[in-house]
């Protein structure tokens, strides 16, 4: 010890320098952690698969009568996408109790850095890995008579990275200010169940009751869904009576909203949640 | 050159409960500086608004010459962080977990690899850094932090409570890496603990009890000050010895440790005379230079144990506070 010279650190003032740096590094352990727990990275491919080919063979078998010309698994594929991209952005999310509870939290929130740098590398993060995952299951799409088109592949690979980002931004939300998992789980089957079933996900949303379709049109993931099936749909070779009826897209007051504003509206509430999840990190110390 | 620390009047009331009562200090740069106290005198309290984790209700403080309330970032640059609690991530690697830190504080690029390499040496791991940190033990784990903390080269190192929990071959070997810090870092070094034994490693002490400072000064000063010699006695009749002992000799003594305890001036001599006329047969007598749990019993009138645990109702108070 003596032989060496000590290595002396002037750390730099902040800046935008350090803060992309910031961002990186939260972001790369989000993966690291992601990519070494194979346990999580099995299980959260179980769900989908499951949803796809048990659910979706066994009620698909039920209807096949109803929806002509259309295997139902490949109605549900869009659906299925968001339910796996939701979940593993939640799950995501749920790491920042976790690093609580932990102690790893304090960590970051005692360094010299803007917390925004610090929230928007976990919700990039979380974002990231949640696409990771729904590739895929977008690798599946083959097997339910979806075309491997390069066009509509990287339109969905775009669709899911906004929905991600915007589910881990609400999950990362909710977690600021949780102090056990218990209680993050328990919000978050709450928050998460009704808004994937109101979502179009599983049912398609034309002809529905008028109470049905008012809380499927609030419901903010809704309007993530829809992009995704109607980029679907038109790599598919379907009867003009059949896309109404099961891709009848985001309908208010008798007009149908274009693709592009329903993405414009997710990418509007993504940042919206942003902005107030970095604030509520501001606020706790 | 300014202070390391400088403290005016700094004081934390929780609710009606006042943690800290307005406290006064100042710690010199490249010095070690102990706050001793019992659990819920206040420590953890002082050293989180040092830290700026704790807003203070009044008075101020700064940490290497900034304010920790308008410079808080800069104070944070500037000071290093071992808590009590771990806040290490145990799925990343040793070497992951520095890496992760160096990003988090700016540490230069080019200079990450070699200091990174120097702190992990300092503290006989750089041969583990590829080891996932859960796999590691208690005492590994704290040598990581303090590691850590060293990464960016704070000018002050905080450590609160650093060998709590550990066994004392640890806790030795902690006390050894912080010394050989001193050497080699241009560093000042602030702590707590609760261990009598480890406070007397530091330049000098400051006693806290119930949110006030009691006394400050090195420990050989605070010793001294003491001016008695701890006389422990094993009798046949502890309770005949310490009436005799007030009644012939004008002593207060109390029970410590199972044994009759009191403090004389002079104790080497005064055992001849305690055989001669204290009239209760007398086992065995130990006499001892004052340490500083003398020191705690001086200033605060009880011994640091027994303040814990009377402390333990204080504390529960302040975690119901917290809330």
């Amino acid at each position: 010890m003596t032989a060496t010279e000590v290595v002396s650190v002037t750390l730099p003032k902040g800046g935008a320098a350090h803060d992309l740096r910031v961002i990186r590094i939260v972001l790369h352990r989000e993966l690291l952690r992601f990519f070494n727990d194979r346990a999580r990275l099995l299980s959260s491919l179980v769900q989908p698969v499951l949803w796809l080919f048990v659910m979706g063979t066994g009620l698909g078998s039920l209807v096949q009568g109803a929806i002509p010309g259309l295997d139902y698994r490949t109605f549900i594929f869009p659906g299925m996408i968001s339910m796996t991209v939701i979940m593993t952005g939640m799950f995501s999310a749920a790491s920042i109790v976790w690093d609580r509870e932990f102690g790893f939290l304090r960590e970051m929130l005692v360094a010299p850095v803007s917390r925004g740098a610090i929230v928007l590398g976990k919700v990039l993060g979380g974002a990231v890995v949640a696409t990771a995952q729904g590739v895929i299951i977008l690798a599946l799409a083959g097997l339910v008579g979806i075309p491997y088109a390069p066009g509509l592949l990287l339109t969905l690979l775009g669709e899911m990275f906004l929905a991600a980002f915007t589910i881990t931004a609400f999950g990362t939300l909710l977690a600021a200010r949780m102090k056990s998992m218990q209680s993050f789980f328990g919000v978050m089957q709450m928050a998460i169940m009704p808004m994937v079933f109101l979502s179009g996900a599983m049912f398609p949303l034309a002809n529905l009751p008028s109470w049905l379709h008012v809380l499927t049109t609030v419901n903010p993931l809704t309007y993530a869904v829809d992009p995704m099936r109607s980029a679907v749909f038109s790599h598919l070779d379907v009867a003009p009576q059949v896309d109404a009826m099961l891709n009848p897209g985001v309908v208010w007051f008798g007009w149908r909203l274009p693709v592009g504003l329903e993405l414009g509206l997710v990418t509007m509430l993504a940042l919206g949640l942003l902005w107030v999840a970095i604030a509520q990190f501001r606020r706790t110390d | 050159m300014t202070s390391a620390v400088e403290v005016r009047g700094l004081r934390k009331a929780y609710g009606k409960v006042e943690a800290v009562k307005g406290v006064d200090f100042e710690v010199a740069p490249g010095e070690v500086f102990g706050f001793l106290g019992p659990n819920g005198a206040g420590k953890t309290t002082t050293i989180s608004m040092l830290c700026t984790l704790t807003t203070p209700t009044g008075g101020t403080a700064t940490v290497a010459g900034y304010d920790v309330v308008a410079n808080r970032d800069e104070v944070r640059r500037n000071i290093g962080l071992v808590f009590q609690d771990p806040t290490l991530d145990g799925y990343l690697t040793a070497e992951q977990n520095l890496r992760f830190h160096a990003e988090l504080y700016g540490v230069p690029r080019n200079l990450v690899d070699a200091r990174l390499r120097q702190v992990l040496e300092m503290v006989a791991l750089w041969d583990r850094k590829d080891s996932k940190v859960l796999t590691f033990s208690g005492g590994m784990k704290r040598r990581l932090e303090i590691a850590r903390g060293l990464l960016h080269s704070p000018r002050v190192l905080f450590l609160d409570e650093p060998t709590v929990g550990l066994d004392p071959q640890t806790r030795a070997a902690i006390w050894g890496y912080i010394n050989k810090l001193r050497r080699t870092e241009d560093i000042t070094i602030f702590m707590t603990t609760h261990y009598m034994d480890e406070a007397e490693y530091c330049d000098r002490i400051a006693i806290i009890d119930h949110g006030e400072l009691v006394v400050i000064d090195s420990p050989e000063a605070l010793k001294a000050s003491v001016g008695r010699d701890r006389v422990q006695l094993q009798t046949a009749d502890d309770q005949g010895a310490i009436e005799a002992l007030r009644e012939r000799f004008g002593l207060e003594a109390a029970i410590r440790e199972g044994q009759v305890t009191f403090g004389v001036a002079g104790g080497e001599e005064f055992v001849p005379r305690l055989f001669a006329e204290l009239g209760v047969p007398i086992r065995s007598v130990s006499v001892s230079r004052p340490s500083l749990d003398d020191v705690f019993m001086e200033y605060t009138g009880t011994t640091i144990r027994d303040a814990e645990s009377e402390g333990g109702a204080n504390q529960w108070m302040r975690a119901m506070v917290r809330r």
